[in-house]
């Protein structure tokens, strides 16, 4: 693998910058005569605009404009989209309501915005924002999905009756029944995945430049994919033409998937720059954050499912209302079907299931994609249905799950997933073997003469990743391509450029992805830069989500290396005068096989620019692009058991170990995959324990700050212990799986299994908080 | 943040001549509230005055029974002081469970009392310790001081300069932490004073601010252990009931923290 | 409107700021050091942690008039010309960071730590002691490892000073 290469635990290269303060994030960037923006927002979560009184605001010193929804109306600027269409069982297409970036007529969610305010100052800005006199008639609003979807349920939008957006299904109804009708036990449960806020610690944020002579716009903007920004910015909302808008997402401080979609903030401030021409600054500061980043999660579930007499596995049967929230948001749509439902095989031989999903329209911030997206909600339901069943059947949960896994791949589940490779009881045996499972007992009994309760639990998770080949997600209904492009240039002296559509807030592509580059021509990835996130760079590209900058990225990279060696080694038999099948690449040096003729990378490079003898017909140049487009998703998968004591008096959940074992295919960088399940881990844990977005009965917010929405820190958490297994993804050149979302995927039906497994109560919610642990503790004894 | 003016007085008669000119005018200690509502435009004082570098009020002194703390020494300090740990370690301990470093770095016993946040922790030593909060015009007992949510007895521009605690023979504070703010969810702080007397404050569970838990006070007179509460009842009538803690919740705290406060 | 003196990370400085400036904002706006970061509103991620007068302090929670007249220290005065200074070099060296958005702050706290503790860290000291800041990507698990690791290098440091 050489130092630097595939597999070496290679510190990261931008950690310089970062350690010294001299990351560049979008608040950090500083233009000529910027102006700022402060969004004045709805306090109300329904309601009509009458009227919006701008005179007192226009008065404030330093205030440069104030610019309504009617505006933006006016001006044509488009709606924001849903980029995945979604059919209703009846075949029906999804229903939607208009979301204007500003709202002319009707709110329906607090911190909706209505007007902007353009200020010389920050504080100038807020100062006029606070001057604007807002006309609010308030609407009824149904701030839960059993609010909205009950009889005479206040409406919000005319387009979808009943607050429905789709009634969905996925896989065979007949079949299913059928099963449950032949089953021997069956094991039925009702859970809520909570929602939550993203809360990457740096706040979005956008500046918007306009020029007015080339007409030409450039927007810095804290995006996961500033290509797929650029086109929705131009092609959908019309706000700037394609060419004329270069989109730069720089250092980006965390994303989750909060930073994928288009938010109406960067577009408002692109359009103002123009209607001002002076760059516009917007930064969100947290409040604003916890009112309009994109939520995730809030499902609420029935689920039941049928095993035979040996507890084999017959039928899963779901029923799940998701919560969009009061606009459909860019990716909404697939996360709580193609994203979650098709998971519902879980790790396991299940014959026959039916899930149905009913999307609902609240008076609640917009829903989306939020770390593991629809995967998380699979796996929680799925675990715990089964360590339910495992209780109520008395048998060991482990050998409950054993005893239904999936041996043998490829494996066709009901619910369109092709699991490609995996080896579940491998991970199963790795974890039990790390916890020490089988001293378990000894430890609970002597816990318990101590007066504590202490528990185990389970949880056996799998994902699907990369969010892949086009043409599949085209047949679903998605709106765009999934593949990745990458350019290699080798420059003339042999230091290489890596450009990628891949995009790094995070997770260390400029080290990894120099790792891969590093590996195959035995260079030091010192010699390797990685060029993203500025659309005038890098041509066109997808992004970064669903853990797939490993699995599609990499895989472009590679393919793009492949077309450069190829044309390099012509170069290099040329001058060696050998035959390019016997050239061979290593240390950097082109060598031909079984002798020591060699030519060095930038003697290769340089006599491919210098082009005064190359093979006849041959180009100049050496610079090679691919795009890659991957034949499936990929699975990875893994085993995760916690053990956990409950202190009684009060509630409180301490961890006395937490492991996961994970077959993520091949590693790039251990130290890196590590540092992802840890942080994955630390969000799935604060599901299970912690956070949670709670809107009273009128639609406010009641956790929108720090204050009451509990953010982990260092001492909620344990020091996690990681194992890794391995199966190759054969999907692509070097059998990555992806890593970035499987923490938060398994994590939390691990955790709420160990606590009810310690308090001996299976009735408990997340998150569980010491007050629900203690009220369930009561309602045991 | 609205506009407003810093002054930074030198004394305390310098603060309040200043304060006395401006009714819209407030004292600022560590900041770590003030500066914080200010932020969100909850509060607009026309002028804040920074009583953080006063020498008078900053220091922690004994004297006989009686442990002097005052107005405007931070938490980092007080934590830190030889005599607190000596005199009464569980103000000590308390105040190493309150906020996080950078907090305790700025933070000010003063701002806290001020403040009487229904879940900070100091009045919770104050009122159980029956200290004796003094100001630049009066002295005022710790019953008498602590008048509901975010109210006290403090009269428009009457700043403290120092609180006294007696010197109990034993106390303990207890803290079970909000799991956002990291405030008391409740926080128990029990004291048998010299003369026999048991003293007991709660904070963070009553919907009216600190409260004493006659309740506890009457079990522990009579036996100073843990198992003495084990019977004893707390209502939960009057307890705070939100999100992260039900009024039942927070009575079963009282006493479990009680418990713990016990050491 | 004021003039402020500082000396920030070992230079003498002034400027003009409105009364309402908190420190964060005139470091990151008119100073230009960025280094040191706003998470949130309500003075809890520490984000914007720097020292003043030696300790950590949160720079959103801090008027520029309070400030008047110290010494501050930022992430980017912490180095000494190309050399990290050991908490720097042990975030890097056990990947104790992933978007670098908390990191500036989470080692202005670390350092401090280490100056209150000196070597008697242990793991869940440091756990309790990073209660005022927030990390959303790293789980916090290497970032104790960084700070024991550094707090090792440090004691190591001091004695060979
Ligand atoms: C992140 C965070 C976590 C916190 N956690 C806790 C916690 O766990 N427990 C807890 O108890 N507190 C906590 N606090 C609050 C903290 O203790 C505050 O410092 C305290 O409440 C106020 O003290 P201050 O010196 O900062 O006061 P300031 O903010 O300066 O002032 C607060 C109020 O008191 C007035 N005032 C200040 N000093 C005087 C005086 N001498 N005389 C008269 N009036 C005065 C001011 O005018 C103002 O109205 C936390 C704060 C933060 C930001
Ligand atoms: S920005 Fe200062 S604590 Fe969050
Ligand atoms: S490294 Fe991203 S918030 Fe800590």
């Amino acid at each position: 693998m050489g130092v630097e290469g595939i597999g070496a635990r290679v510190t990261r290269k931008e950690d310089k910058r970062f350690v010294t303060g001299k990351g560049k994030y979008v608040d950090d960037v500083r233009v000529h005569g910027m102006t700022y923006a402060h969004f004045v927002r709805s306090p109300h979560a329904h309601a009509k605009v009458k009227g919006i009184d701008i005179s007192e605001a226009m008065k404030k010193t330093g205030v440069v404009a104030v610019l309504t929804g009617k505006e933006i109306v006016e001006d044509k600027i488009g709606n924001l989209i849903c980029g995945w269409m979604i059919h209703s069982k009846d075949g029906s297409p999804m229903k939607m309501g208009a979301w204007p970036a500003m709202a002319p007529e009707t709110v329906r969610f607090v911190g909706q915005a209505v007007a902007v305010v353009i200020g010389e100052t920050r504080n100038q800005a807020r100062d006029g924002a606070d001057a604007v006199i807002v006309d609010y008639e308030e609407l009824p609003a149904a701030a839960s999905i059993k609010a909205a979807i009950a009889p005479g349920a206040p409406q919000l939008h005319p387009e979808a009756p009943g607050n429905v957006v789709y009634d969905w299904a996925i896989g065979d109804e007949k079949a299913t029944s059928d099963a449950f009708a032949k089953a021997a036990h069956k094991v039925s449960f009702e859970l809520t995945n909570n929602r939550l806020v993203p809360n990457a610690m740096e706040p979005r944020a956008a500046i918007a430049e306009y020029d007015e002579a080339e007409e030409h716009f450039t927007l810095h903007t804290t995006s996961q994919n500033p290509h797929v920004a650029r086109l929705v910015l131009s092609a959908f909302y019309g706000v700037a033409q394609e060419h004329k808008l270069r989109v730069i997402a720089p250092d980006v401080g965390g994303g989750f998937g909060s930073k994928i979609f288009i938010y109406p903030e960067e577009m408002v401030a692109l359009w103002a720059s123009k209607k001002v021409n002076r760059p516009v600054k917007w930064t969100s500061d947290r409040t604003e954050a916890f009112l309009t980043d994109a939520h995730g999660r809030d499902h609420v579930s029935k689920a039941e499912m049928a095993f035979d007499a040996n507890h084999k596995m017959l039928g899963l049967r779901v029923k799940t209302h998701a919560n969009f929230g009061a606009y459909m948001s860019l990716f909404s749509s697939s996360v709580p079907t193609y994203l979650y439902a098709t998971l519902l095989s879980g790790q396991y031989n299940i014959p026959a299931i039916y899930a149905e999903v009913m999307g609902v329209y609240t008076n609640t911030t917009p829903v989306d994609a939020y770390r593991g997206a629809g995967r998380p909600e699979a796996s929680y339901l799925l675990e715990r249905l089964i360590e339910t069943a495992a209780r109520q059947f008395k048998i060991d949960p482990a050998e409950l799950r054993r005893k239904n896994f999936i041996t043998s791949f490829p494996h066709q589940t009901p619910v369109i997933m092709a699991y490609d490779t995996g080896d579940f009881n491998a991970s199963l045996d790795a974890a039990l073997k790390e916890i020490d499972y089988a001293g378990f007992p000894a430890r609970k009994a002597k816990a318990k003469s101590e007066g504590k309760l202490r528990g185990i639990g389970l949880s056996c998770y799998i994902e699907a990743c990369g969010i892949a080949p086009s043409k599949a997600v085209g047949s679903l209904g998605a709106g765009v391509g999934l593949w990745e492009s990458a350019e290699v240039r080798v420059n003339p002296v042999g230091t290489i450029e890596i450009l990628t559509g891949s995009h790094s807030h995070g997770q260390g592509h400029e080290t990894t992805f120099a790792q891969v580059v590093a590996d195959r021509l035995g260079i030091s990835i010192n010699q390797v830069s990685i060029v993203h996130g500025d659309t005038d760079k890098v041509q066109f590209g997808m992004g970064t989500y669903g853990s797939r900058s490993g699995a599609v990225g990499i895989s472009a990279i590679v393919k793009a290396m492949e077309k450069m060696e190829a044309k390099a080694k012509k170069i290099a038999a040329h001058h060696l005068e050998a035959s390019e099948q016997d050239i061979v690449i290593e240390n950097g040096e082109f060598k031909v096989t079984g002798t020591d003729k060699a030519m060095a990378l930038a003697n290769v490079a340089l006599s491919a620019y210098t082009a005064h003898n190359l093979p006849d017909g041959m180009e100049p140049g050496l610079k090679e692009s691919a795009f890659y487009d991957p034949s499936n998703f990929t699975f990875p998968a893994g085993s995760y058991i916690c053990e956990v004591e409950v202190d009684a008096g009060t509630g409180k959940t301490t961890f006395i170990n937490f492991v996961a074992a994970d077959d993520f295919g091949r590693l790039i960088n251990p130290m890196i995959v590590e540092g992802q399940v840890h942080g994955g881990i630390a969000q799935g844990i604060g599901q299970a324990l912690l956070e949670g977005a709670v809107y009273d009965d009128s639609g406010q917010l009641v956790t929108a700050s720090y204050m009451d929405y509990a953010m982990p820190r260092a001492d909620d958490l344990p020091s996690f212990k990681l194992q890794h297994t391995t199966t190759l993804c054969p999907g692509n050149p070097l059998g990555i799986k992806g890593c970035g979302e499987a923490g938060a995927i398994g994590s939390s039906a691990a955790v709420i299994n160990a606590i009810t497994d310690a308090i001996g109560n299976n009735k408990l919610e997340m998150p569980a908080t010491p007050d629900r642990v203690w009220h369930a503790i009561q309602a045991r004894a | 943040m609205y506009e407003t003016t810093y002054h930074r007085p030198s004394s305390v008669d310098e603060a309040a001549a200043l304060s006395a000119r401006d009714a819209e005018a407030k004292y600022l200690a560590g900041g770590h509230t003030l500066i914080p509502v200010m932020k969100q435009r909850l509060a607009s004082p026309t002028a804040v005055i920074d009583i953080g570098r006063i020498p008078a009020l900053i220091g922690v002194e004994v004297s006989g029974d009686m442990l002097t703390i005052k107005a405007a020494t931070t938490y980092f300090d007080i934590m830190n002081s030889a005599d607190v740990k000596k005199s009464i370690p569980a103000i000590a301990h308390l105040t190493s469970v309150l906020g996080d470093p950078q907090v305790r770095a700025r933070g000010t016993i003063g701002g806290s009392i001020a403040n009487n946040d229904p879940a900070a922790d100091f009045p919770a030593a104050v009122l159980a310790l029956g200290a004796t909060v003094k100001t630049n015009k009066r002295s005022i007992a710790a019953n008498d001081f602590f008048k509901g949510l975010f109210t006290t007895a403090l009269n428009d521009g009457e700043l403290i300069t120092a609180i006294s605690f007696p010197v109990p023979a034993k106390a303990g504070y207890s803290k079970m932490r909000h799991p956002a703010s990291r405030f008391a969810l409740t926080g128990v702080f029990v004291a048998q004073m010299k003369n026999g007397d048991v003293r007991v404050a709660a904070t963070g569970a009553s919907q009216n601010g600190v409260m004493r838990v006659p309740g506890i006070e009457t079990a522990l007179k009579a036996n100073w252990s843990a198992s003495a509460l084990e019977n004893v009842k707390i209502s939960p009538n009057g307890l705070i009931a939100d999100i992260h803690g039900s009024a039942e919740y927070r009575a079963n705290l009282i006493k479990v923290m009680a418990q713990r406060a016990l050491g | 409107m004021s003039a402020i003196k500082l000396t920030v990370n070992g230079k003498s400085v002034s400027a003009d700021a409105e009364d309402r400036t908190l420190l964060v904002h005139l470091l990151r706006d008119q100073l230009g050091l960025t280094g040191t970061h706003v998470g949130c509103d309500t003075s809890q991620c520490g984000a914007c942690t720097v020292h003043i007068d030696g300790r950590a302090v949160k720079s959103c929670t801090v008027l520029v008039g309070q400030a008047n007249g110290s010494k501050i220290t930022t992430i980017e005065g912490l180095s000494r010309g190309d050399e990290l200074h050991p908490m720097q070099a042990a975030f890097r060296d056990n990947h104790g960071l992933q978007c670098g958005y908390c990191t500036p702050g989470m080692i202005m706290s670390a350092v401090d730590m280490v100056h209150r503790h000196g070597g008697k860290l242990d793991e869940a000291t440091v756990r309790q002691e990073l209660e005022g800041n927030i990390c959303r990507c790293t789980g916090y698990h290497n970032i104790v490892k960084s700070v024991l690791d550094a707090a090792g290098r440090m004691k190591v440091a001091n004695a060979a000073e």
